[in-house]
């Protein structure tokens, strides 16, 4: 059974057909790049898989649980579900009144908080409990940071980051939560030409560590030297899915040929 | 001496100004908070009411308002007293508070009425913030209610921050409608010189709302730098 399965997913907005049975699969470690011209689908496919949207129809298994459709209308178990995605956002989304050291920790110390409260542990308890796990937390984040090239920006704010140090914040925010799979959603898309490197090179390095990742993207090159398998999306569907060499040295399709040769000029 | 006693008087006058004033903001806020969920209600009816209300409220004379609130009740009560005035006398034998009745239905219509102004501002603060921000919250694994508390306030506050100011600033000057239902603020006092025919007091009156709209701005000022390192 493969790590991630994805299902005859479908979306809808209104009357417009967006995503019209998506089906794919990928194995744990696997690179996944999904390519293709805007408005086919591509973004709504990884909000779909980080619960952004709710999919209409189809369904998604992450290492054999099934995280939708859920029988249970249970509220807290579907956030639980969600963090076994990780979200790389094209505009970063960092938040703006923390500096870079409190982006990465917020959510983490949240989730203690959280845990703590379910095993319902108070008082002075709580508080000792909490400190350590905000000390640790704060290791992982430190490591994080440095990891992506800002060790020496911990206390920065992201108005005073450039893009693409925001973005790498950004990827060592949705790390900390250590999630099973880590999507990024054109992440170098808002970024100046000469910023686009240092990101890409952060996202190698995950690639390198054997991440299990799915990338919408527009570079093409990074794609074909990165991914293990790429997936083209035209109209709502995946046209077609192979290796980088099956994708771009041999496509069969003709809407892929045709996509190919535009990105090629 | 006079200037000292009318002074003193003033002081007096002003003290109540003062109550009036942090009462209604200490109260309006979290009322007009809750307002601005209902406004942004996805239930429809709720979202439709609150929207009427606010135009209402918004709508018709503050000083219009106080009337109301002060007369409506003692209007409707099949003994026809004015439960205010009830209050007023109540307040007054037992515990010696002077138009006590008067203040309390005043606050009564100030808060609601700020409220109203408060919730569309912090309508405004609240949906001018990305939904990128909400987004990436969730897939964090926050729940709404962190998200709101951790990730969206400190932008609506530092965004709210002028329109509020303004709003405060208001609200010191409103004050002085509460004489029309009997309070006895700071230009009632005044106005009690000048039936005497001493009319200077009335124009020092604009001596303390000067001065203490001064101290506002400046502590206004002060928030907007405090929070100066971050842009939203």
């Amino acid at each position: 059974m493969a790590f991630l399965e994805v299902k005859d997913l479908r979306k809808n907005f209104g009357d417009t057909n967006v995503l019209k049975g998506v089906s794919f699969e990928m194995d744990k470690g696997e690179v996944v790049s999904v390519i293709g011209s805007s408005g086919n689908g591509k973004t709504t496919l990884l909000r779909c898989l980080n619960f952004l949207e709710t999919p209409d129809g189809g369904s998604i298994t992450v290492d054999g649980a099934c995280i939708f459709p859920v029988e249970t209308t249970d509220k807290k178990k579907s956030t639980n579900s969600s963090t076994k995605f990780g979200m790389v956002f094209q505009n970063f989304n960092l938040f703006p009144q923390y500096n870079a050291l409190t982006n990465v920790t917020l959510a983490m110390n949240l989730r203690e908080e959280r845990a703590l409260k379910e095993r319902k542990v108070k008082g002075t308890e709580k508080k000792r409990l909490l400190k350590e796990a905000k000390a640790k937390n704060e290791e992982v984040a430190k490591a994080l940071l440095t990891r992506v090239g800002l060790g020496d920006k911990m206390a920065n704010y992201p108005c005073e980051l450039s893009g693409g140090q925001q973005q790498r914040v950004a990827i060592a925010r949705a790390l900390a939560m250590s999630p099973d799979i880590l999507c990024f959603d054109e992440p170098t898309s808002a970024l100046d030409p000469e910023l686009t490197g240092e990101v890409l090179k952060v996202i190698k390095g995950l690639i390198d560590e054997d991440r299990t990742i799915i990338i919408v993207t527009h570079e093409m090159g990074f794609a074909r030297n990165v991914s293990d398998k790429i997936i083209f999306m035209a109209d709502g569907v995946i046209e077609e899915m192979g290796t980088p060499e099956q994708i771009f040295d041999h496509p069969r399709s003709e809407k892929t040929k045709a996509f190919l040769a535009k990105t090629d000029e | 001496m006079e200037f000292f006693t009318v002074t003193q008087s003033l002081l007096e006058g002003f003290a109540v100004t003062c109550l009036l004033f942090v009462l209604t903001l200490v109260l309006a806020v979290p009322l007009g908070l809750l307002i601005s969920f209902c406004t942004m209600s996805k239930v429809k009816a709720v979202k439709g009411t609150f929207k009427v209300i606010v135009w209402v409220i918004r709508g018709v004379p503050l000083m219009l308002q106080l009337f109301i609130v002060y007369y409506l009740p003692g209007m409707l009560s099949p003994t026809g007293l004015n439960p205010f005035g009830q209050l007023d006398n109540f307040l007054y034998f037992e515990l010696g508070i002077d138009n006590g009745g008067a203040l309390i239905a005043t606050l009564i219509a100030f808060v609601i009425n700020y409220a109203a102004y408060f919730s569309e501002i912090f309508r405004g603060g609240i949906e001018s913030i990305s939904k990128g921000q909400y987004e990436a919250g969730q897939v964090l694994g926050m729940t709404k209610g962190q998200i709101f508390s951790k990730v969206v306030l400190m932008q609506v506050i530092k965004r709210i921050i002028p329109p509020m100011s303004n709003e405060i600033i208001t609200l010191v000057k409103d004050t002085a409608l509460a004489r029309v239902i009997g309070v006895i603020e700071i230009i009632k006092v005044a106005d009690m010189f000048a039936s005497k025919a001493i009319i200077w007091p009335l124009f020092y009156t604009g001596a303390f709302y000067l001065l203490f709209v001064g101290l506002l701005s400046l502590l206004f000022n002060f928030i907007e730098k405090k929070l100066s390192y971050y842009k939203v």
